[in-house]
């Protein structure tokens, strides 16, 4: 391009092209809300958008389609792990940050960002090897046996001590989201100012005062960022859950016992669904997953809004 | 420089001619390393290539009636309501061209059982509703005297994927247990009363393999291949059949084979055969010009030729890969299926 033709342009250029890539990336999130509703609309038209939600039966013989209880699927895994994440996340991001000496830090940042890169059916397969017949020996029959002999109302709520089911399925959960957590946690805890802390030590502060008061008050919005990310892989995570949790829509869902989520009941029967409102109520359930993620992304927007908030007024 | 043109398009001929056909289909996973198997060796027999896509039968079925692929592939047969289906919108008929016999294996984890169980229909059909939840139940023993059965609780496993499997399993309990029936019903995916879903035969099978007490199904050839424990079952002749390559073929040797090709095998007549077998079809439009993915008759002569390969010399390689032959029968109501195919009206095959 000759000099007088890129000072004249080459700005310009540059902002179109970028303009049109970040229109690009809306554009394809809109399609793709589009094509979900689009695709669901049989199921959701059949059902009543409510009535799909709130279904409980998911009957492909009948073609009776009811996204309750892998909705409840996804909501309980998910939330159960993340609360089984939450604090080894926020702890693993402390000890680097305030606790480990220098040659430790990266290495342990370094493995515990390497959990992220794994696969999930390296996750799913670890999980039916090893920590399946863990769960069940070590877990499940002891407390089977301890409920059967002592608390039998507790029998109804464990359920079969198979090692497959939901248990297992959070377990692993948890495991796969701790280094989304904990690396957002990570960053905004060393982005605390060393002013801050040696201000609370120069009070007599002790170390966990420290921590307590200062460092975490300070990075809480980015914490909290990262419990976000985790929730939001653990709603979506597919593979691994589907090889653990059994795989079943019949409620009530046991502890123990067998379960589904929205996200693995799509994987499961995706491929051969040939009727038409079968498919229908699939891509439907992806739709209302769809919602539950932008829900969540919006409260998520609102809360850390509020906090940020919270901190110009200090 | 005038003949320049001419010489490029003379050029441009000769590629389209020396260019090899390609044939494009898609469909079910179970016969995939089979299909794989008949499709580099006819390559290299005849030069006809062909793209196999192994997105599950509903995707084959899905694809052929949006004429994006040449055939086809699926587990169970279209229903009437698809059949007729077809015809009002294409104006032609729906060929299934069976290829291959698969049966599903009733598959066990019991500690210290050596010997193959042997379940009835009624039975299994009870254990996969819950109803017999412990594996000394009397009605097991009584099937097996001189077993001991240890009073494990019964962990059923299912596919948790939708299935051809699993609409063969599925379609001979029905058949033999009217509360299955009733209950639950037949298809890819159904409404499991009880049990634990793995996905695909490997995630059934693991399953099992896991937990002491299970019971599941899986494709013979993956139960063969891996050598897991399966059971006898009573077919409607009475007798205790294992499933293997002969009795699977066994089980299609009908006297009364339909002329569309379009036929159960489970719950067979046949006194030899095993009670849970299947074909596998290919499906392809009778009059092949209807199906836009063709550009050419050379094309639909090359499928043509393809499937008639199959079902006679492509039969050869069937067994190697544990997939049961198709019995004499069956070939012969292929071969006038398959000389009844046309392209606009003219025949394919002479």
């Amino acid at each position: 391009m000759p000099g007088w033709l890129y000072r004249r342009l080459g700005d310009r250029l540059f902002s179109a092209l970028v303009v049109g890539l970040a229109l690009g990336v809306v554009l394809a999130a809109l399609a793709i809300v589009w094509v979900l509703y689009q695709g669901g609309r049989e199921a959701l038209h059949t059902f009543g958008f409510l009535g799909f939600l709130t279904g409980s039966r998911w009957d492909a013989v009948r073609g009776e389609f009811g996204a309750w209880p892998p909705l409840l699927g996804t909501l309980l895994t998910s939330a159960a792990a993340l609360f089984l994440a939450f604090f080894p996340a926020l702890s693993a991001a402390l000890f680097v940050v305030e606790f480990a000496p220098r040659a430790l830090k990266g290495a342990v940042a370094y493995l515990i960002d390497l959990l992220a890169a794994l696969p999930s059916v390296v996750y799913g397969l670890w999980g039916i090897f090893v920590l399946v017949p863990l769960v069940r020996e070590r877990v499940e029959l002891p407390l089977f046996t301890w409920a059967a002999a002592h608390a039998p109302g507790l029998l109804a709520f464990l359920g079969p001590p198979t090692g497959i089911g939901m248990l297992s399925a959070i377990l692993v959960l948890a495991l796969m989201i701790v280094p989304y957590a904990s690396a957002l946690a990570r960053d905004a805890l060393a982005l605390v100012p060393q002013s801050q802390r040696e201000a609370m030590y120069a009070l007599g502060a002790t170390r966990w005062e420290v921590i307590r008061r200062v460092v975490i008050p300070y990075a809480r919005a980015g914490i909290f960022s990262g419990v976000v990310l985790a929730l939001a892989r653990a709603l979506g995570e597919t593979m691994a859950v589907t090889m653990l949790i059994g795989n079943s829509v019949n409620l009530p869902y046991t502890l123990f016992g067998p379960a589904a989520t929205m996200a693995s009941l799509i994987a499961n029967e995706f491929t051969e669904a040939e009727d038409d409102l079968h498919l229908s109520a699939l891509i439907a359930v992806g739709f209302v997953l769809l919602l539950i993620a932008l829900a969540t992304n919006l409260v998520a927007a609102w809360v850390l809004r509020r906090m940020s908030l919270g901190e110009g007024r200090k | 420089m005038k003949r320049a043109p001419f010489i490029a398009a003379l050029f441009a001929l000769g590629l389209a001619l020396a260019a090899p056909l390609t044939l494009t289909g898609a469909g079910a996973t179970f016969p995939y390393p089979l299909y794989a198997k008949y499709f580099a060796v006819y390559q290299k027999l005849t030069g006809v290539r062909v793209n196999y896509q192994s997105i599950g039968s509903g995707g084959g079925v899905r694809q052929l009636f949006a004429q994006t692929v040449h055939f086809g592939a699926s587990d169970a047969p279209l229903s009437d309501a698809k059949v007729a289906e077809f015809k009002k919108r294409f104006k032609t008929e729906v060929v299934h061209v069976p290829t291959a016999l698969g049966a599903v294996a009733v598959v066990y984890n019991l500690p210290g059982v050596q010997e193959p169980l042997k379940f009835t229909g009624e039975l299994l059909a009870e254990v996969f509703l819950g109803k017999v939840r412990t594996w000394n139940d009397p009605k097991i023993a009584e099937l097996n005297p001189g077993v001991r059965l240890p009073p494990l609780p019964v962990t059923v496993v299912h596919r948790s994927d939708g299935s051809g499997t699993t609409f063969v399993f599925t379609e001979y309990l029905a058949k033999v247990s009217p509360a299955w029936r009733e209950r639950v019903g037949f298809g890819k995916s159904v409404s499991w009363p009880t049990g634990l879903g793995g996905k695909g035969n490997e995630g059934v099978a693991g399953m099992v393999r896991q937990t002491p007490g299970a019971i599941g199904y899986v494709e013979l050839v993956y139960a063969l291949q891996n050598k897991i424990p399966f059971a006898a079952l009573k077919n409607r002749a009475g007798r205790f059949v294992l499933p293997s390559l002969a009795s699977v073929k066994a089980a299609a040797a009908l006297s009364d084979f339909p002329p569309d090709a379009r036929v159960s095998l489970t719950d067979t007549p046949a006194p030899e055969g095993y009670p849970i077998a299947s074909f596998t079809w290919i499906l392809v439009y009778q009059d092949m010009a209807k199906n836009r993915a063709f550009k050419s008759r050379a094309q639909a002569e090359a499928l043509a030729k393809l499937l008639w390969w199959i079902v006679h010399d492509g039969q050869a390689y069937n067994e190697p890969l544990h997939y049961a032959r198709l019995p004499q029968v069956a070939v012969r109501v292929t071969e006038k299926n398959l000389r009844a195919l046309t392209f606009g009206g003219e025949p394919l095959l002479r």
